[in-house]
């Protein structure tokens, strides 16, 4: 819903990103001697530029990227979701490895922003909820900024009880539902 | 005692075969009686069958929605504005009162609506009004002449004309929607992926200010209802929400977190020259005027539990206005500024309360047997407080008298109903 922002990264830097490793992985003498080579006089001499196939290449290759190499990888195993208790707006001590990881991320490079929503179970009015919420990811906010994160780079805004994560009026719903999330733009 | 009637006020024109009606959204059930109910007949308009609006089951459902009035039967009975009824006849039927009129389509399309309205007891003409509407407005005409009977027999001004706006949510999307106040002839002014939530009209009853989270955040928005064309009020860093209209319209009050934590701030109309209101290390919201626009009553959870307070729009004293129970939230004020109406949290349940501000030490009211109760809104006459609640497993909209004793509830037969705001007078 909202954890995978990281996907909307525009094309452009996608590509530039998957240019990066493919030059990253030539560069190494060891991938240079099995680098394809592409064939031109066979498939010209064929006439069948699709269907041709020559010697040590083969047009079904699929060269790999991998993200774990990358940035992405971090990113994509950072834990960002913070539970609460019932009417109450403190970090437990369970979460602050996830505060921590996610303080590193930032502290690491400047140029990242997040926006922590916070959020409410569905008890109660609509605008106090959101008050609610607001200062459970204000309390996240915090909680960043003293381990190095920069209040530039964050912003605490709230949905209240308006987007639960699960639905339900039980109290296994509402404890799901009590959270602050970490969303990266 | 107790009743209940269900008018499928929709189903009448179609039953007729009748053209171009609008697809009704609510039916409207009501329950509850009044001490007094004035019996009055309203017999079919002459030729309204050939209009497309049932004029006179409009007018009756109106009359009988508020409670104040129990309609007699007249079916079959050929009147109009320029008959000279005999009296005896209707006194007969027990009828007090009696209204009759016509609808004739002038050339161009638009619909004379004419009606006149008689006291039986007296045998005598109270009055009569004539104008000529759109085929859109026949509506509108309807609820005109529900409310001219209404202010010429109970002496109080009718709320009949006047409009609801609320949001719906069905089919991942969310509506807001604006609807005569009988919740029939619903349009749509804003359809948006994301939520909307706490419309407020503007005195004017020209714009709806609303907050939007479709920018992935809340931000205060304000549309004029006509032209569906809108601006951004308050959107800043962190959250902008809960917006209230001055009574003289030049002023907003919002709650916003650009500073940390949720305050109450004001700002002109357009969103410019904000200052900031309240200065708590509490969470401040839900500010709504006073009728003298001096004052705003809101929500702060500064004494632990969220309670209502007053504080003047110049600043200053804050005083804390509910004491009962550990949680009043989201007041309204009745037009006189003499009722506050607000939500209650008993255990588990959150009910609609009413707390008479004119007298020191007066006790919460509880007005109603429902567990869900939302987002009160008074009418501008001061009689209605409309509200969402949660009924049969789904969101609805009920109104109900001040004392608690007479409830309509609008049905949505599509969606889940909420945030229900009662527009001012004129549209």
């Amino acid at each position: 819903m909202n954890s995978t922002h990281h996907n909307h990264l525009p094309r452009a830097a996608l590509a530039l990103l998957a240019a990066a490793v493919l030059a990253g992985c030539a560069s190494t003498p060891l991938e240079d001697t099995k680098a394809p080579v592409e064939s031109r006089s066979t498939g010209a001499a064929g006439g069948a530029g699709a269907g041709g196939a020559s010697a040590g290449t083969s047009q079904s290759k699929v060269t790999p990227v991998d993200l774990a190499k990358t940035d992405n990888a971090m990113m994509s195993n950072l834990p960002r979701i913070v539970f609460f208790d019932f009417d109450s707006y403190v970090v437990k001590d369970e979460f602050r490895s996830t505060v921590e990881a996610n303080a590193k991320v930032l502290s690491a490079d400047r140029k990242k922003k997040v926006t922590i929503e916070g959020h409410t179970d569905e008890r109660g009015g609509r605008e106090y909820n959101l008050a609610l919420g607001q200062k459970r990811a204000e309390a996240v906010s915090k909680s960043l900024a003293l381990l190095g994160a920069a209040n530039t780079q964050m912003e605490a805004v709230s949905f209240g009880k308006e987007r639960p994560a699960v639905q339900g009026s039980d109290e296994a719903a509402y404890a799901k539902n009590r959270r602050a999330e970490l969303v990266y733009r | 005692m107790k009743r209940r009637t269900v008018l499928h006020l929709a189903a009448l024109p179609a039953a007729l075969g009748l053209f171009g009606t609008a697809q009704a959204q609510f039916r409207v059930e009501i329950s509850g009686v009044g001490a007094t109910q004035l019996p009055i007949a309203v017999p079919r308009f002459r030729d309204e069958e050939k209009a497309p609006q049932p004029v006179s089951a409009i007018i009756r459902a109106d009359l009988e929605r508020s409670g104040f009035f129990r309609p007699i039967d007249a079916n079959g009975v050929a009147l109009d504005e320029s008959a000279r009824p005999v009296m005896a006849d209707w006194r007969g039927r027990s009828a007090d009162a009696l209204a009759a009129g016509s609808v004739q389509r002038l050339a161009d399309g638009r619909f004379d609506v004419r009606f006149k309205l008689w006291d039986v007891v007296k045998g005598s003409e109270i009055g009569g009004q004539a104008s000529a509407v759109d085929a859109a407005d026949l509506r509108l005409a309807a609820h005109r002449i529900a409310d001219y009977i209404y202010e010429k027999l109970t002496g109080d001004k009718g709320v009949f004309s006047t409009r609801i706006a609320y949001v719906t949510r069905g089919g991942g999307r969310y509506t807001l929607r604006v609807a005569d106040a009988d919740g029939e002839g619903g349009q749509v002014a804003l359809n948006s992926p994301e939520p909307i939530i706490s419309p407020a009209w503007s005195p004017d009853g020209r714009e709806l200010a609303y907050v939007s989270f479709e920018s992935q955040k809340a931000v205060v928005y304000a549309q004029e209802v006509m032209s569906g064309k809108r601006r951004p009020i308050a959107n800043f860093r962190g959250s902008n929400s809960a917006p209230a209209w001055s009574p003289d319209g030049s002023t907003l009050a919002a709650t916003l977190s650009r500073e940390g934590g949720s305050q109450l701030y004001l700002m002109d109309r357009n969103g410019g020259n904000v200052r900031r209101l309240t200065s708590s290390q509490a969470i401040d919201t839900e500010p709504v005027f006073t009728p003298d626009g001096r004052g705003i009553y809101f929500v702060s959870d500064r004494g632990g539990g969220p309670q209502v307070y007053r504080i003047a729009t110049g600043g200053g004293n804050v005083e804390r206005i509910t004491f009962g129970g550990s949680y009043n939230i989201s007041p309204a004020v009745s037009p006189d500024g003499r009722t506050l109406a607000f939500i209650a949290r008993q255990g588990n349940s959150f009910k609609l309360h009413t707390l008479d501000l004119s007298s020191a030490g007066s006790q919460p009211v509880p007005l109603t047997d429902t567990t869900d109760d939302e987002s009160p809104s008074f009418s501008p006459n001061g009689k209605l407080i409309i509200y969402a609640t949660r009924a049969g497993g789904r969101d609805v909209l009920m109104t109900t008298t001040l004392d608690g004793k007479i409830k309509a509830r609008l049905v949505s037969t599509t969606a889940d109903v909420r945030e229900p705001n009662w527009s001012p007078y004129g549209r």
